[in-house]
């Protein structure tokens, strides 16, 4: 899989409007109040558009991207055509709305971003989509449906919706539906809000299609996707006395086949899996995940590095994958004392850990991902890399997501970081990475090896034609 | 590079102290400076931890996760401080560079002015976080709570000081006397509190002295970067407004003006001296408990000083 090559299929960023009306609107207030701004202006232009989440549907027809500023943008697949043989999986924007505004918490003097943090989809059920997606503070489901045909013909109301003089109504039409220009229209459906005091960082919906959960810093909560005013707190690590706290959730997912299994995982890099049949609060694990720590390894970061900012089930279900700072495991189910497999992402900043700790990069969260077969996982990484690991063939590779590197239709080349003294043609020394450009959001397929990757406001979909 | 210059460099590496040697005065000097080296660097870990804290209070809401992290370093660099006995190695060392007259005198005029200018303490303080005025029982109290916490359970600090209270932000107190605000509200507290701050009791007189150094720490970052505050929620700014804000972060600026201003060779604290003259300093495998009851005697010590 590795030796063959990714080709960049499309970079998104050409779709994507720089910031929202409402973002617009004040920026020209502030040009006109206050010069001094100007520096708050131009980065306002580049973090309303921050990519904060990425995600595939369940067939890979659509991929979803949720932003700082609160918007949902859906891109489609097309279809493949016998005419344009070349234009088959390209992704064009299919949906953008509005999911979430920013709030004013009023009591505790807070504001409540409107970042959206997580998106899932639901397995269709019928011709529409539906997807939840949330913030810090409330979930919102989203119904996303085509129109492509209207009647037309009514007997008592004019074509643009006036209503007809009766005495005009001489004869008996029925009306009949004309195609029409597709359009595409999202509504929100359900919105569960209020149930958590602190910031969600996950939501996951259950393999029976129900109920969902929803995991914020200290608890965990399950949903039934009908009901909004009520919801079931299933974990909850706060201690009675708020200055023992020590440790809190990062990450939280359904098992993909048993409805009653999901895994939690913490900042001191334990991952719990809990079985909701045991008892209503999942307080108790069933398993504990945790691996002996390297004491030769040992600094004051090992903490902070050993927290886990991502944890996925592998399709099958036999096995689980975290992200920590430096690493990528892989954990199969039944053995709990250490990861089956464990793949280096950037080895080489274990030397730098006091100097990302100081720019705060230290506290990235990046999320993983894995192929439709489970046979590759991806990472992201920095100075716009990320990291393809191949299980089988014990191989990885480092790619780059940016312009310059990608020509359309031209193969990935593969980057590589100098860590000792004498650098090689290509390569790149650590020094001169850019902590910037990261890479927190990668999404793969569920079938093909089409992925998607973002930059900081940049969507790269790159594909892998065998 | 990293995305603000750095402008000091740290060496990542930690030198294990050598102990001992052939040539017993080479080897104790390069020792003791072996040591130095690392807890110098300890200590910038510790004052640039106690920093994001205080930082991470301004923005928009504390990110709790990355909160518990850095009060976890901090109360992990603090607990080996302790146990290394750290504060005989640092007196010893600068007694034999004979800086120690002149602190000791530093030392006894600035504690004797409670609440005025002192040196950049050593990092045992921990600072009161900004306080988000809110209702009891919010996660952001908690929050602040929690760092409260972190300091209390460390060895060399005092006991909490009440967040609980309505302790509402005012940012033209801020540096004048919270001190005696504190001592009320702690002595408050002290009946209602659990035995490990208990213990502390008398001890607030010290947290405040912690924290006055500190106050005057913050107020030079104030002095460079203006007021702190961020949140003024009586009369409430434009939420638009608060919006652009919070997208700015400005930590970066703050974070390495502050560095720059408080980068200064490590001050003895205020007890270090006092321990040595004590008749029990703490042995390096002291508990926390026996660090507190002796810092609760040099407190007695300090204001019989004081007062004379």
């Amino acid at each position: 899989l590795l030796r063959s090559g990714f080709r960049l299929l499309r970079d998104l960023n050409t779709f994507r409007m720089p910031c929202t009306p409402k973002t617009l609107q004040m920026l020209i207030l502030l040009l006109f109040s206050n010069t001094q701004l100007n520096l708050i202006i131009a980065m306002l232009f580049v973090t309303a558009d921050i990519i904060s989440t990425v995600e595939f549907n369940h067939s890979g027809e659509l991929l979803a991207t949720g932003d700082k500023g609160g918007r949902v943008v859906i891109f489609q697949q097309e279809l493949e055509s016998k005419n344009q043989p070349l234009c088959r999986g390209e992704y064009n924007v299919y949906s953008t709305f509005q999911s979430h505004e920013p709030e004013f918490d009023y009591l505790k003097s807070l504001e409540i971003e409107e970042k959206i943090n997580k998106i899932r989809w639901l397995p269709q059920k019928n011709a529409a989509q539906f997807l939840l997606s949330t913030n810090d503070k409330t979930i919102k489901l989203w119904k996303i449906s085509e129109r492509d045909k209207r009647p037309e013909g009514y007997n008592l109301k004019e074509e643009d919706g006036r209503y007809r003089d009766p005495t005009t109504v001489t004869t008996l039409r029925v009306p009949v539906f004309h195609p029409m220009d597709l359009m595409v229209e999202a509504s929100p459906r359900r919105v569960f809000a209020n149930a958590h005091t602190y910031h969600i960082n996950s939501i996951s919906v259950n393999s029976d299609c129900e109920t969902y959960l929803s995991a914020d810093d200290l608890r965990i909560n399950l949903w039934n996707l009908e009901i909004t005013d009520r919801s079931f707190n299933i974990v909850d690590i706060k201690p009675a006395n708020m200055e023992e706290l020590t440790e809190v959730i990062t990450a939280a997912e359904f098992h993909p086949n048993q409805c009653n299994t999901f895994v939690y995982s913490s900042s001191k890099g334990t991952i719990r899996l809990c079985d909701m049949r045991a008892s209503a609060l999942c307080d108790q694990h069933s398993k504990l995940f945790e691996e002996p720590e390297d004491p030769s390894n040992r600094s004051f970061f090992s903490e902070i590095i050993s927290s886990i900012s991502d944890v996925k089930f592998s399709h099958s279900g036999r096995y689980m994958m975290t992200r920590d700072y430096l690493t990528v495991k892989i954990w199969d189910l039944n053995m709990e004392s250490r990861p089956v497999e464990t793949y280096q992402v950037h080895e080489y900043l274990r030397s730098k850990l006091c100097s990302l700790y100081e720019n705060d990069c230290i506290f990235d969260k990046f999320e993983c991902c894995w192929n439709g077969n489970d046979s590759v996982v991806m990472t992201g990484s920095y100075n716009n890399f990320f990291r393809m690991f191949d299980r089988g063939y014990r191989q990885d590779v480092t790619l780059e997501a940016s312009r310059e590197s990608s020509k359309p239709r031209s193969v990935l080349k593969p980057r590589k970081v100098c860590t000792g003294g004498k650098r090689k043609k290509d390569e790149i020394s650590v020094d001169s990475l850019d902590f910037n450009k990261k890479i927190l959001h990668t999404a793969w397929h569920p079938q093909d090896n089409i992925i998607a990757v973002a930059t900081t406001n940049n969507l790269y979909i790159f594909q892998d034609r065998l | 590079m990293f995305p603000k210059g750095t402008k000091r460099k740290f060496s990542d590496s930690r030198e294990e102290p050598v102990a001992g040697g052939e040539d017993v005065n080479q080897s104790s000097l390069a020792a003791v400076r072996m040591l130095s080296s690392y807890s110098l660097q300890r200590q910038s870990l510790l004052d640039m931890s106690l920093i994001k804290l205080q930082l991470c209070h301004m923005l928009v809401e504390p990110n709790l996760c990355r909160s518990v992290l850095i009060a976890n370093t901090v109360r992990q660099i603090q607990e080996e401080m302790t146990q290394d006995g750290t504060w005989q190695i640092m007196t010893q060392a600068l007694s034999a560079a004979n800086a120690a007259a002149q602190c000791s005198a530093d030392r006894l005029v600035a504690t004797e002015v409670l609440c005025r200018q002192t040196e950049a303490a050593q990092g045992e303080q921990v600072p009161k976080p900004f306080p988000v005025v809110g209702s009891e029982g919010c996660p952001a109290e908690e929050v602040l709570e929690e760092e409260e916490a972190a300091a209390a359970e460390v060895g060399m600090t005092m006991s909490t000081v009440s967040p609980q209270a309505p302790t509402s932000y005012l940012p033209g107190t801020f540096g004048m006397d919270p001190c005696w605000e504190e001592e009320e509200t702690g002595e408050d507290d002290d009946d209602d509190e659990e035995e490990d701050s208990e213990e502390c009791g008398s001890g607030s007189e010290g947290e405040e002295r912690e924290r006055d150094s500190l106050v005057e720490d913050t107020r030079t970052a104030e002095q460079v970067f203006g007021t702190f505050e961020i949140k003024n929620p009586a009369p409430s700014p434009d939420p638009a407004l608060e919006e652009l804000f919070s997208d700015v972060d400005a930590s970066y600026y703050d974070l390495d003006t502050v560095l720059t201003g408080m980068q200064s060779v490590p001050k003895m604290g205020p007890y270090d001296l006092l321990e040595s003259l004590s008749s029990h300093g703490p042995s390096p495998l002291s508990s926390s408990t026996s660090c507190r009851s002796d810092l609760n005697e040099l407190d007695h010590i300090m204001e019989i000083i004081v007062g004379s």
